[in-house]
């Protein structure tokens, strides 16, 4: 494998006396879709916020693009990386166009109306989205404007929080296939977030499945059935009894 | 020198609308700065809330009265009688600066440090717009509480519509106190409604 984009080297996260996170290895190829999967608490947030210095780690070291996360300037690195959660975070009292413009904003640069309607329609949003405020919006669209606002840097490493995971099943279908279709066209690197085996096959390169803390499977997506550890037999068990 | 009661009292209203403009403009340049410094230290608030609680529950009368003693702000006049009205006007401020940031939705917080903000963007552009309603509406209790306290500021030479309410108290003259705290009165309601329609233009 050539340098990867982002690695987790024998990271540990503590809060409160306990370890949220237990020497976590892992590594993140440069345009790999990297699904972390896993129950409530099992440390897959905590691992996020810990790839752009949301959080720093207890032990071991982050690597993104070959630099600790400890000399990285939080502020800068932060800035080239796209992050997108579940409850989208768009700012309610700018607009939708406001809201995409914010990253070039913070950075000095002039939010460009030609560039915000270009990220718009790339999440399939019309143009006029761009002067409504976020609570005029329906579920589906505000996670469509908080992809474009992480896309607006045009960041290398894009982080999703269960992004989809408020959305009705079938909103929740057509993004997820929307996302596969942005991301055969972009190729970023992007750590995805989610508890949901099912969401995990269809958008992850990889799986890597948190047990309390612990990486418990790293393989391609399309081997996750294979997996036998007893917690992955879980997760499959589930998807199966789904179906 | 005489001058007719209209004319004393439309002076007296404008040295009042000062005395209260200076205060709340004086409390607002001290409470919210001190209200954001609050929201990024927690060990601060519990002791400076506290402070400023007591603050409030002093009698204002004696507030005045321990002021008088004081070197360089006490004494008799204008200077005393502002410094204990800014001290009356710092806590309700103080409480929706405080209040109004924390409201702010974490996950709005949260996605704003995410995408690179410094504290200071994070404050400019999310903190201070999402809680301006409430620190404007902290400002309005401020402004009102103000207008009534500062007629005491006349037992300490401080001015304004109280030096009539004083002096019709102390000749039992029920014209001279009407004409000192009706005044007053619209003074205070004129003052609410003014910040209450500012406040509702803010609402979302």
């Amino acid at each position: 494998m050539a340098d990867p984009f982002l690695e987790f080297r024998t990271v540990s996260f503590h809060a409160g006396g306990r370890a949220i996170l237990d020497r976590l290895d892992l590594r993140v190829a440069q345009g790999e879709v990297l699904v972390l999967l896993g129950r409530s608490g099992s440390g897959k947030t905590t691992a996020l916020k810990l790839a752009n210095a949301l959080l720093m780690p207890s032990g071991g070291e982050v690597m993104v693009e070959g630099r600790s996360t400890r000399q990285w300037n939080a502020i800068e690195l932060r800035r080239r990386t796209g992050y997108v959660i579940q409850e989208t975070g768009l700012l309610p009292h700018l607009t939708v166009g406001e809201n995409v413009g914010l990253v070039p904003r913070i950075r000095g640069a002039e939010a460009n109306p030609e560039r915000i309607r270009g990220l718009l329609d790339l999440v399939g949003l019309p143009a006029e989205f761009a002067g409504r405020y976020p609570r005029q919006l329906s579920g589906g669209q505000r996670q469509r404007a908080g992809v474009a606002r992480a896309l607006a840097a045009d960041p290398r490493l894009l982080l999703f929080d269960e992004p989809f995971g408020a959305l009705d099943p079938v909103t929740r279908f057509e993004l997820q296939n929307e996302f596969r279709a942005l991301q055969q066209r972009l190729r970023k690197t992007a750590i995805f977030v989610t508890h949901d085996l099912r969401e995990a096959l269809r958008l992850g390169d990889r799986i890597a499945l948190l047990h309390n803390g612990r990486l418990e499977v790293n393989c391609a997506a399309a081997e996750f059935r294979h997996a036998a550890t007893p917690e992955a037999s879980a997760f499959l068990a589930a998807f199966r009894g789904d179906i | 020198m005489r001058e007719g009661l209209a004319s004393t009292v439309l002076r007296l209203s404008g040295e009042h609308l000062l005395l209260v403009l200076v205060a709340v403009t004086a409390g607002v340049l001290i409470a919210v700065p001190a209200g954001v410094f609050l929201t990024r230290r927690e060990s601060w608030r519990a002791p400076l809330l506290l402070a400023a609680n007591v603050v409030q529950t002093i009698p204002s009368l004696a507030l005045f009265g321990f002021l008088i003693p004081v070197p360089f702000i006490g004494g008799i006049g204008k200077g005393t009688a502002l410094v204990a009205l800014i001290l009356y006007a710092l806590l309700p401020i103080l409480r929706n600066t405080l209040a109004g940031i924390l409201a702010v939705d974490a996950a709005v917080r949260e996605s704003a440090v995410a995408m690179g903000m410094t504290d200071g963007q994070l404050l400019r552009i999310v903190e201070l717009p999402l809680a301006a309603r409430t620190i404007l509406a902290g400002v309005r209790i401020a402004a009102v509480t103000t207008v009534g306290t500062a007629t005491i500021a006349a037992a300490v030479g401080g001015g304004g519509l109280g030096d009539l309410i004083f002096r019709g108290i102390a000749t039992v003259d029920t014209t001279l106190i009407l004409a000192g705290a009706l005044p007053a009165a619209g003074l205070a309601l004129a003052i609410d409604g003014g910040l209450g329609w500012i406040e509702g233009r803010f609402s979302r």
